[in-house]
């Protein structure tokens, strides 16, 4: 076993105290070198931004500068944003849950089933075409000025690139593994849990993240169509009294959000399959 | 030695029935004759290689055997069974990618064999421990298939092969993507592990040397359409290793009798 013997010894070598100092520097540099330019471009715009309002006289109503919009940020927080900033959160957290258990339940479906495939794919597909700013009032005509309409809106938003994503990811198990598998003596079930499930993940958290960034779209336009509270009710408000730093104030918020939601996504994602960036980089 | 404690390679029960039985067989894929009346006889515990140029039915035939495929015409035996789902259950297959899978460590891969016969995770990966060990892998348990040389991840798939506990192996290409000397290191482990716990075992191979080292007889077969040319029994001395046998006179005889055999088959 001398080949085995070679691999074993040059591999389970600790690392020396130095090494590891200078893999963390070098994990430490990497960090700093994904976190310096976009930090630098958004300061660059910020300044830009405050340099024209400024300067150039352009009225508040048209470009709030940006310390007017700090200004009505923390002014109007306990009255205004604080608690349209929680309505309209619940709204995307709940759809997107909601979004989530949907998805996953007719991706698993429609991979187990070619007959639901064929019979559901153009309905889902249609489901798409319609716009969703038609369908967000009928649903508040008929939930009335409740979580309810936001949720659905949010969840439809969102469904729909996971359903894809997982199904991608379900079917793209190697034809051959799925063979080894069954001379392993592996059942329908026992391929799709110990096989297709877990190479799904990768893709589904793909969908996950292109979904979270719609979310909050979505709670607004549940919002527009009917709320008394929310960043959309709060926008459409202050739109209709030229409150245009209100309306910055409450995008900056929604944007937050969506980022916030995109790297939680992004997280979850590096715990759950860590394998995922390994095989990449090989 | 007392058993029980599950050190022993999963003992493949002893069933009634002899080994693999091709009468017969052809397969056709629409216009494609992919195999065209094969006939092969295997005893239990024997040791076959197939031979032959790419696109010659090879990988068609054991799929036939393992039960992932049924003969459009003829009879495919193992073991006695005759459905797919028998044969199914008798036969391991081991392609030529390891495949492997990223989110399991060597353990768990290995493990997978015993998990679907409805062993708790826990129990299937201490079980399969021991034959880590035997299959010269301690110490990489807990490493995953990425970390892993191409040498050290093929050993893997042998290793969750033999898990399974089948009385039938069935190997395409086992070695074909691995370098020359890797190669030869797996030729030499396999041949002692097969000396060590006997199976029935059919290999696929490009290579000639790996055809007379690995089998007890050689088929060689040829394309369009793909049937067997010849059977050729392998009788060579005892010797201590790899490379003392690849030198020996009658082995080298051997060699050349396939090429010739290969290049009319071409
Ligand atoms: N599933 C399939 N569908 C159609 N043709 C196939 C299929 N599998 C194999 N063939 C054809 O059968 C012939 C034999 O293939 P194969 O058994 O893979 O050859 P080998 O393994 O000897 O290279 C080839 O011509 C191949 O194209
Ligand atoms: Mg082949």
């Amino acid at each position: 076993m001398t080949l085995a013997e070679t691999i074993r010894s040059s591999r389970t070598k600790a690392p020396t105290p130095g090494e590891r100092q200078t893999r963390r520097q070098q994990r430490l540099t990497a960090v700093v070198k994904r976190i310096l330019p976009p930090t630098g471009i958004l300061l660059l715009v910020g300044v830009l931004w405050q340099v024209a309002s400024d300067s150039f006289g352009v009225p508040k109503y048209i470009l709030p500068s940006l310390s007017d919009i700090w200004t009505s940020a923390s002014e109007r927080w306990s009255d205004t944003f604080s608690s349209a900033t929680r309505v309209t959160l619940q709204e995307v957290l709940i759809g997107f849950a909601f979004a989530i258990v949907v998805g996953v339940v007719i991706a698993l479906a429609l991979h187990l089933s070619a007959t639901l495939r064929t019979a559901f794919m153009p309905l889902l597909i249609g489901s798409q075409a319609v716009p969703i700013v038609v369908i967000a009032p009928v649903l508040a005509i008929i939930f009335g000025y409740t979580l309810m309409p936001k949720v659905i809106v949010v969840a439809l938003i969102c469904f729909f690139s996971i359903v894809v994503n997982t199904m991608h990811g379900l079917s793209s198990v190697d034809p051959e593994l799925i063979k080894v598998m069954r001379t392993l003596d592996a059942s329908r079930w026992a391929i799709l849990r110990r096989v297709e499930i877990p190479a799904a993940l990768p893709s589904f958290f793909t969908g996950l993240r292109i979904s979270a960034t719609y979310a909050s779209v979505g709670a607004v336009f549940g919002e527009f169509a009917g709320s008394l509270d929310g960043l959309g009710y709060v926008m459409i408000q202050a739109t209709s009294q030229l409150q245009t730093d209100m309306v910055f104030v409450a995008i900056f918020i929604l944007t937050f959000m969506s980022i916030s939601l995109f790297l939680a996504v992004s997280i979850v994602e590096r715990l759950v399959c860590p394998w995922a960036r390994k095989e990449d980089r090989r | 030695m007392r058993s029980q404690t599950g050190s022993q390679l999963p003992s493949a029960q002893s069933r009634s029935g002899d080994g693999i039985d091709l009468v017969n067989v052809v397969k056709r894929f629409g216009e494609t004759v992919a195999v065209s009346g094969a006939d092969l006889s295997l005893p239990r515990h024997g040791r076959m290689s197939i031979i032959g140029p790419s696109g010659c039915g090879k990988s068609t035939i054991l799929s036939m055997i393992s039960g992932l495929l049924d003969p459009t015409e003829g009879v495919v035996r193992v073991e006695g069974a005759t459905t797919m789902k028998e044969r199914l259950a008798r036969c391991a297959w081991m392609p030529q990618r390891d495949l492997l899978l990223p989110w399991r460590d060597v353990a768990g891969n290995a493990a997978l064999a015993l998990e679907n016969h409805g062993i708790s995770k826990k129990e299937a990966r201490g079980r399969v421990l021991e034959l880590i060990d035997r299959f010269g892998l301690s110490g990489f348990e807990r490493k995953f298939p990425h970390q892993l040389s191409g040498g050290m991840r093929q050993r893997v798939s042998f290793l969750r092969t033999m898990a399974a506990g089948k009385d039938v192996l069935l190997f395409d290409e086992p070695f074909g993507a691995l370098d020359s000397i890797t190669r030869a290191d797996l030729q030499q482990w396999l041949r002692r592990t097969l000396e060590e716990t006997p199976r029935t075992t059919v290999l696929v191979t490009h290579d000639v040397e790996e055809a007379l080292l690995l089998g007890d007889t050689v088929v060689v077969m040829s394309a369009r359409p793909g049937r067997i040319v010849q059977t050729v029994d392998v009788e060579l001395p005892q010797t201590e290793n790899r490379r003392e046998l690849i030198r020996h006179p009658a082995f080298a005889e051997l060699r050349d009798e396939l090429l010739s055999l290969l290049e009319v088959a071409e």
